[in-house]
């Protein structure tokens, strides 16, 4: 993985071409800089998370690789072209602020996104109806938006999103908003769309879909992307943890524990130690801890997004940077 | 990618318009405001109605002025024979004449006391004879009438006031009337013009706080070039007012054809009748282009619907502005007000169209409608990428940044996650 791009293969042994490359984007509002020189590589087909908390600048972010707004510095190549709307009819893009024409029938608010995209108004429509049935909205295709639930509404603006079959999905937050059972829907949606093919990119604050879903991730924070590659590297950047259960509470083998050792309840945990298993667990035998369990776990993605994420957060405030904007 | 490919990558400008002019015609026209967009000239009609009676009844009210005589009573009775008589020849001009009093000749009367205390439509009083008439009046009303008094006490004298006949030969036409003619079609076209853009204006102000409201703005942006979203909403208005034109013609001419009135009653104008009403068609498109581009450029920049309401009032007045130069030029041909008329693109319409009932060339017509496309081109653009420019720009929050330094890396993280700091997205 090239850290310096975040590009990384999602498939080993293939070399697919890249969706989206972009390059030192600058965005600043009012002298603010909101995005500060963020680098990404989005391999075709992809399943990619944007990852960062409120206000990191991902959704300004979004906007400059979809050509909503240009940036003040930094270049974008989407989908091989310069200008993202040269290539417009083959990206579907769901904003995070979800919205349709109160008036609209749900069938005639899919067909004219898909209008928006270059798709025939009566193709559109018949596609409509048919992605409203395929998604048990049957029963909703002749409903004003205006009288369906919310749910209901985010799923319309959804298949508006795609159904012009876009080559590119970019989702704004696609999960705020939705119940849990509406949440697996759109995660079975998406790893459906990159089965096809499609290069899928969502941006999110909860780590656990990225986790669940993501081959790639970009973390954003403070406009700044300290992170960018494959789901394990962002894992790895912080050390496993040992989770000790023993028999005996005191001892001479204490002094074998790490310095971060903490106790919780009845376990120790503790980073992983360089030196590796063997010498400590060696220690703990020969102190007699009565070791009752010992488990070596894996940090998890939210682990490591905090660690990173905060990072930058602490750098920032070191450098007297903007790191809450966009 | 190849320029061909990328050109297939999108929708061209005018497709995408059009995607958007469709969606809002069809919008507009099976709502309820389009009803009330329909009903929106007959109020000025009403009111223009409501306030004709009015006046007529306040001109009734006030009644006529009248001359009193005061003179004996068969000079009064003579005066009053030579006065009927003389106002069958020179017909209004001629004021009514009464009999105050009749006055003895060794009486004296008191004119000047009579018309202080007088009520009614009493103006001025006659006394003396017919061979030595006195008129006590104000001063407006002695100019006016110190001759036709003598006239009508000549007559009563029984002195002859024989006039020679005059032979006539009617023509149709004459220059001083052809020109007086053109100007009132001009005028009237102008105002017509102006009632029908104004009326559109106010439509259009609020045109893109629904896409705004609906957050659906961001969708529209991201798939078409703003210049496609602004192009299809005035064109979607365009279409509208033409169904709404042709819905009110209709209407008006019905009316006007049963009250027996029809163009041949109003001065042809210079271009001649079907040229004139293809001017006057694109004139109307092009003022409506050019005004509604400036007014959905100021109503992008609102908000909410009550922003828009504050901006309607100096939008109204500058069209009001516009109209007065505009008319200034009706009389004023060929000076600067007319030059200044014809360049500034938001009278060029209004004055054109005035033009076009003055005078037959056609050129200037050619030039004006070419200037009045290059600027809706111009406006157009300036509008989109402001308005892009505003809607899409995200905002920082200041004061959350100093909170969260104090807080400390695990509270800038924290605070982050937090609701509050969405909105800066």
């Amino acid at each position: 993985m090239d850290m310096a791009t975040g590009d990384f293969s999602p498939r080993e042994g293939t070399s697919a071409p890249m969706a989206i490359e972009a390059h030192n984007l600058i965005k600043r509002f009012d002298g603010t800089t909101a995005v500060d020189g963020v680098d990404l590589a989005i391999p075709t087909g992809a399943i990619y998370g944007i990852l960062g908390p409120n206000g990191a600048g991902k959704t300004t972010t979004l906007r400059m690789l979809l050509g909503i707004i240009d940036p003040d510095e930094g270049e974008r190549i989407v989908l091989g072209a310069s200008n993202p709307q040269d290539v417009a009819r083959y990206i579907g893009y769901l904003p995070e602020e979800r919205g349709l024409y109160p008036a609209m029938k749900a069938y005639e608010a899919i067909a004219f996104m898909g209008a928006l995209r270059g798709l025939p108004l009566q193709q559109g429509r018949e596609k409509a109806r048919e992605l409203l049935e395929n998604h048990g909205l049957g029963h909703a295709v002749d409903r004003q938006i205006r009288q369906l639930s919310k749910g209901m509404a985010q799923t319309v603006q959804l298949l508006g999103t795609l159904v012009h079959e876009p080559k590119l999905v970019v989702l704004d937050e696609p999960f705020s908003g939705l119940d849990a059972i509406n949440q697996g829907k759109l995660e079975v949606l998406i790893r459906g769309l990159a089965d096809k093919g499609t290069t899928v990119i969502f941006s999110t604050h909860v780590i656990s879909h990225a986790e669940r879903l993501c081959e790639g991730i970009a973390i954003i924070a403070g406009g700044k992307v300290p992170f960018a590659g494959r789901v394990d590297e962002a894992r790895d950047r912080i050390p496993a943890q040992v989770r000790l259960e023993t028999r005996r509470r005191e001892g001479g083998w204490l002094s074998a524990l790490p310095q971060d050792a903490r106790r919780v309840g009845d376990f120790w945990t503790f980073a992983l130690p360089e030196t590796g298993v063997e010498p400590l667990l060696k220690a703990l035998i020969e102190g007699e801890a009565g070791i009752l369990s010992f488990s070596i776990e894996r940090a998890g993605l939210h682990d490591a997004f905090v660690a990173i994420a905060g990072e930058v957060a602490a750098k920032d405030m070191v450098a007297g940077e903007p790191g809450d904007e966009a | 990618m190849t320029a061909r490919s990328q050109t297939a990558g999108r929708l061209p400008l005018l497709q995408a318009a059009y995607v958007v002019a469709r969606r809002d015609f069809t919008a507009i026209l099976f709502s309820r405001a389009f009803i009330f967009f329909l009903l929106g000239p007959l109020f000025p009609v009403v009111v223009m109605v409501l306030a004709g009676g009015v006046g007529a009844q306040v001109q009734q009210g006030s009644g006529i002025a009248n001359v009193g005589l005061a003179m004996s009573a068969e000079d009064n009775h003579a005066m009053i024979t030579a006065r009927d008589a003389l106002a069958k020849r020179l017909g209004p001009a001629v004021p009514p004449m009464s009999e105050l009093r009749s006055v003895a000749s060794d009486e004296t009367f008191d004119a000047a006391a009579t018309l202080q205390e007088s009520e009614g439509q009493l103006a001025a009083v006659v006394t003396g004879t017919p061979a030595a008439p006195h008129l006590t009046a104000t001063e407006g009303s002695i100019g006016r009438w110190q001759g036709i008094v003598g006239m009508i006490a000549a007559q009563a004298e029984g002195q002859s006031l024989d006039y020679p006949a005059v032979a006539t030969s009617t023509v149709a036409s004459s220059a001083a009337a052809r020109n007086s003619a053109r100007i009132h079609t001009a005028q009237g076209a102008q105002v017509l013009l102006f009632l029908l853009i104004m009326l559109l204006a106010s439509m259009v102000l609020s045109n893109l706080v629904e896409e705004k409201g609906n957050k659906i703005i961001e969708v529209l942006a991201a798939a078409i070039p703003m210049d496609a979203v602004f192009l299809g909403k005035l064109f979607a208005m365009l279409a509208i007012s033409v169904v709404g034109i042709l819905v009110w013609g209709s209407t008006a001419g019905i009316v006007l054809t049963a009250g027996g009135v029809s163009l041949a009653d109003i001065a042809m104008p210079g271009v001649g009748w079907p040229m004139f009403i293809v001017l006057f068609a694109l004139y109307f498109a092009m003022g409506y282009l050019l005004l509604g581009a400036i007014f959905l450029t100021i109503g992008s920049q609102a908000k909410t619907v009550r922003e828009v309401q504050t901006l309607s009032m100096p939008a109204t007045m500058l069209q009001i502005l516009v109209f007065f130069l505009a008319s200034l030029t009706v009389t004023n041909s060929g000076g600067w007000i007319d030059f200044a008329g014809r360049a500034f693109p938001l009278s060029s319409p209004f004055v054109m169209v005035a033009r076009a009932a003055m005078d037959e060339s056609l050129w200037p017509h050619v030039v004006a409608l070419a200037w009045q496309a290059l600027c809706v081109a111009v406006f157009v653009r300036v509008g989109a990428r402001m308005f892009r420019k505003r809607v899409m720009k995200s905002g920082p929050q200041g004061a959350k940044k100093g909170v969260e330094r104090r807080r400390g890396p695990a509270g800038f993280v924290r605070g982050l996650f937090s609701k509050g700091s969405a909105a800066t997205r």
